[in-house]
């Protein structure tokens, strides 16, 4: 087997898009054809590479697999490797991207650069899950801002501007935060290899800073850099706020990009530098995030419920959804982190089609009010169903994906806090009803409205897009197993030293006493 | 030839060289030769610059001390003697079509030059100042070079009054040192403070050389010439100002302050956190507001600046090495930039609203592509080269334990970034009302496009950093020894 796999699928992307910038002249139909076929043809053949990564891969074994390893420039060394946590994440974005790819054929302004932006950001999103090394990971974590950033603002709504820019300048601000923390951990465990940084205790020792007793030291500071970077990315209440906004403005494709994938770096950044990386502070702040996933869930759903676009709505959604995720990390226990591995992968296809079914009548009807609609079902069988099924799926139906991830996390959740189980449950209420609601309003009913007269049902090609994340909404709801052994050993040897790391930290502090 | 005139020969060739490019101004008729004067002192500068480059060997002093010549001068010598001979061809057609390029231009720069040799191989105080003052005379005229234009002479004079004010400061400094250390040489210098600490009238005389040489870097609070030299300027002027003695200035500071104060670390670390905070900060914030897009270049050098300060506070080879790296990425992305800048025209007229770039990335996607490279180059946004010259810099400041003013420089290239993407907005975002005409020679076209180039491909491991890192490691160890 070729052992630069990792590399190749990560940036074969980027070759696209240089080929389609080098060599694509003209701007007419058929270069923009061509413009289309090629970045399909590139995002399928990744995703095909991925397959065969998938298929050499042994959940059982532990550590990194297809491990690369090389020189960099400036004494930096090029990483990469996937273990059980990051492997999911790079079979759904090389899944999702052939599907946005062919959900935006309709796309007729700027085609090439679209596409090219497209591609770009697919090399970036697979190199933060695949880089094994700090520098190589914030490159990538951060480099995906610049396509995403032209996505919104070019190819957005009306206020795509101000949508682009606090998208870019919020992330940033997190990420920069991020950046010093990781040039301090450089500096203390002399190294940027993640694989060493695993297993490196950092300081965790109370200090004193202008009059300020920080229990957990350097590790607690470190810790909240990179919460504000990955909070940030995630969202996480009360930093979201980007995120209505960029939702909302982003061309569809860019929306179920951002839901589908880029939400999930946050979680899982969380999972592979926070909770391994600063055990003793995030015992600390557990109590923390627990408070604001419960936030997030109760008050964004209560947002979500009294919005008018219906793409804000999803957004809100997502921001309750992730509430689980944060909540069955810092659970740290097995349940709980498998819980929100589960929940990141569910949501991923959930939302990514809840998206791509505002796009099919928003590409028909060019609004997103919720009240310009009504009665979709009496002419759009096939619609109706099709968001049925993803509207229970976000509900949590038993028998969907969504159900086993807020299942999880909240039995997780509840071995450690009662209360923030409590809590989370009711979301799960509020979800119920804001997404039965909008289905209500926008699906049933009769259909009074002029303009839905002559819509259309969803032609084939928006079928074929639809279709493979039915399948795998319900065949992950069905058979979790499917994706719980793929990431769960990695989990439980991650816990393994969490619990050892913070074992010791106890016995210290049990010995001062 | 005797050793010491051996080892100064490429400011000779330079020295001849401008005396000689003047005479045959002088004498050689007239409107012919301002082009041939060009092209006559770019190559002049070439061939030093490879004279310099292929030098070898430890380091020498010569004339008491007062000269050296080492790895640090030479690598410095050679990045500033590449990118003035750079903008001096890159800026030639702009002169050109307006009419104001005479046969001064070319010399005037050539002297510059020298002036900043001087300066990176100075072992005193004495040669500092001499470098120094070389350098500003011949800028303080440049600076006024459109004689027949009110902005322009504004622009000089301004210069040229708070440049005196900053080199009396730098005397004044230069004599406190003098009168406690009883020397003028770097290595007296050092060795006094090794033996008897600092003294209260040596810090004074410090305090005073780094308010004078943060002028000539324009670091904030001694910034404020910057905006409107670089606007009242010629845009090729402008250009050279924000190159080569940017460079020149930084390398004075680090030659200074490790050559004579090594010793006295604590003292200037903390002068330099604060004036390097506040450039940061002054630089993201005060371009925000700007419309010009060359007065919004001067906050961005500003800024610049800052961040490369970060690097020199930390005090250490580390530091000096990020120090000399940040500097030369910042100039070919410098150069990139301004070449693109020297070719926007309309109607035969040169402009520099940012509000004029809208639409570029419709009527020249390949010039907007690069620019939008350089700008999230600037933005020090990864992958591209400008986020390693950051990363760097802080790196550095880490490890000296600086690691507040990590944050800082952090939170301020969040809050610089929004007027780089404010440029990319307009460029990509902003229906193009009125096209610009793009007037560029292949020299113009070739510096944006290879440094835009090297900004977004500098990364990837084949070009392994065009070996940039390496060779301010190198520099950086012959300055500290």
């Amino acid at each position: 087997m070729m052992s630069n796999l990792l590399s190749i699928i990560t940036f074969l992307p980027l070759l696209g898009a240089l080929v389609l910038v080098l060599f694509l002249r003209g701007s007419d139909a058929a270069s923009d054809l061509n413009a289309r076929r090629v970045a399909l043809l590139v995002t399928t053949l990744t995703f095909l590479l991925s397959l065969a990564v998938f298929s050499g891969f042994d959940p059982e074994a532990p550590g990194f697999q297809f491990v690369e390893e090389g020189a960099w420039i400036a004494g930096l060394t090029y990483r990469m490797g996937v273990d059980g946590l990051s492997l999911p994440f790079v079979m759904l974005t090389t899944f999702f991207f052939p599907l946005t790819i062919l959900a935006s054929w309709n796309v007729e302004h700027r085609v090439k650069e679209y596409m090219a932006a497209f591609l770009m950001l697919e090399t970036l999103i697979i190199g933060v899950f695949t880089s094994l090394d700090l520098v190589l990971f914030y490159l990538f974590f951060e480099g995906g801002l610049i396509p995403m950033f032209l996505i919104i603002g070019i190819w957005g709504g009306k206020e795509r501007i101000y949508a682009a820019f606090k998208f870019f300048l919020y992330t940033l601000l997190g990420s920069l935060l991020m950046l010093v923390a990781m040039i301090y951990m450089y500096f203390d465990a002399q190294t940027t290899d993640i694989t060493r940084l695993l297993t490196h205790q950092f300081e965790y020792g109370t200090i004193e800073l202008m009059g300020w007793q920080i229990v957990g030291g350097a590790q607690t500071l470190m810790w909240l850099a990179f919460f504000a970077s990955f909070a940030v990315k995630m969202p996480m209440w009360p930093v979201h706020t980007w995120l209505p906004d960029a939702h909302v403005q982003a061309p569809t494709a860019g929306s179920v990009i951002l839901a589908a994938i880029l939400l999930k770096m946050g979680g899982y950044g969380f999972l592979r530098f926070s909770l391994p990386m600063f055990p003793v502070a995030s015992e600390i702040m557990q109590d923390f995030v627990f408070f604001l996933s419960v936030v997030a869930i109760v008050y964004t759903s209560l947002v979500a419920l009294m919005q008018e676009d219906i793409k804000k709505l999803i957004a809100y959604s997502s921001v309750a959804h992730m509430g689980f995720v944060t909540m069955g990390i810092f659970a740290a226990n097995q349940q709980g982190v498998d819980g929100a591995m589960f929940q990141m992968i569910s949501h991923g296809f959930i939302s990514g089609a809840l998206f791509l079914c505002v796009g099919v009548i928003y590409d028909r009807m060019h609004t997103r009010e919720i009240a310009a609609y009504g009665g979709l079902a009496n002419r759009m069988p096939v619609y109706a169903t099709v968001m049925m099924l993803f509207t229970m799926a976000n509900v949590g139906l038993p028998g969907t994906s969504g159900f086993v991830g807020e299942f999880l996390t909240m039995a997780g959740t509840f071995q450690v806090s009662t209360w923030a189980a409590f809590g989370a449950a009711t979301g799960v209420i509020l979800s119920a009803a804001y997404a039965l609601w909008l289905y209500r309003r926008v699906v049933f009913g009769d259909l009074i409205k002029q303009s839905l007269q002559t819509i259309a049902d969803m032609d084939r090609r928006e079928i074929a897009v639809m279709a493979p994340l039915v399948f795998f909404t319900i065949l992950l709801g069905v058979y979790p197993s499917l994706a719980i052994d793929l990431f769960s050993p990695a989990v439980e040897s991650l816990l393994e030293g969490v619990r050892t790391a913070q074992s010791a930290a106890d016995a210290v502090q049990l010995a001062l006493k | 030839m005797n050793g010491e005139f051996a080892l100064v020969l490429p400011e000779i060739l330079m020295a001849a060289g401008a005396m000689i490019l003047l005479m045959f101004g002088v004498y050689g008729g007239e409107e012919k030769q301002r082009n041939t004067v060009t092209w006559a002192a770019a190559g002049l500068m070439l061939l030093v610059a490879a004279i310099v480059a292929t030098r070898g060997g430890a380091e020498a002093t010569a004339f008491g001390g007062a000269f050296v010549d080492d790895g640090f001068a030479r690598f410095t010598k050679v990045v500033i003697l590449l990118s003035s001979a750079l903008m001096l061809l890159v800026g030639q057609g702009y002169l050109d079509r307006r009419g104001i390029l005479r046969f001064e231009y070319p010399v005037l720069i050539v002297l510059a030059t020298l002036g900043m040799m001087m300066m990176v191989s100075a072992g005193g105080l004495i040669a500092l100042y001499m470098g120094l003052e070389l350098q500003s005379l011949a800028l303080y005229v440049i600076a006024a070079f459109n004689r027949d234009s009110a902005r322009s002479t504004e622009a000089g004079l301004k210069y040229f009054v708070l440049g005196a004010l900053s080199s009396g400061m730098l005397l004044y400094g230069a004599s406190l040192v003098y009168g406690y250390t009883g020397s003028t040489s770097f290595s007296t210098i050092g060795a006094v403070i090794a033996a008897e600490g600092v003294s209260l009238g040596l810090t004074f005389g410090l305090v005073f050389i780094c308010a004078g040489l943060a002028f000539k870097i324009s670091a904030v609070p001694f910034h404020m010439w910057t905006p409107d030299v670089y606007e009242g300027a010629p845009t090729p002027v402008t250009a050279f100002f924000a190159t080569a003695p940017k460079v020149a200035a930084g390398a004075l500071f680090a030659r200074a302050l490790f050559d004579g104060f090594g010793n006295a670390v604590a003292e200037w670390q903390q002068i330099l956190v604060f004036v390097s905070i506040a450039s940061m900060f002054l630089g993201s914030i005060a371009a925000i507001g700007q419309t010009n897009l060359k007065r919004l270049l001067a906050y961005s050098s500003i800024g610049h600046m800052g961040f490369a300060l970060v690097g020199l506070a930390a005090g250490t080879q580390a530091g000096a090495e990020s120090l000399l790296t940040y500097l030369v990425i910042y100039v070919i992305m410098n150069i990139g930039t301004f070449a693109f800048v020297l070719s926007m025209e309309r109607d035969g007229q040169p402009v520099v609203q940012v509000s004029d770039l809208a639409g570029l990335a419709e009527t020249r996607p390949a010039q907007a592509l690069a620019l939008a490279v350089l700008m999230f180059s600037l933005a020090g946004i990864p992958p591209m080269v400008g986020f390693f010259a950051k990363f760097f810099v802080f790196k550095a400041a880490v490890d000296a334990g600086l690691v507040a003013l990590a944050v800082a420089g952090a939170v301020a290239s969040v809050i610089g970034a929004y007027y780089y993407l404010n440029i990319v907005r307009v460029m990509y975002l902003s229906p193009a009302d009125r096209p610009l005409d793009i007037r560029t020679s292949m020299i113009g076209q070739g510096a944006l496009g290879l440094s835009a180039l090297a900004m977004a491909a500098g990364w990837l491991p084949v070009f392994d950093g065009f070996g940039l890192t390496e060779m301010a490691a190198a520099a950086a160890q012959s300055l500290l020894r």
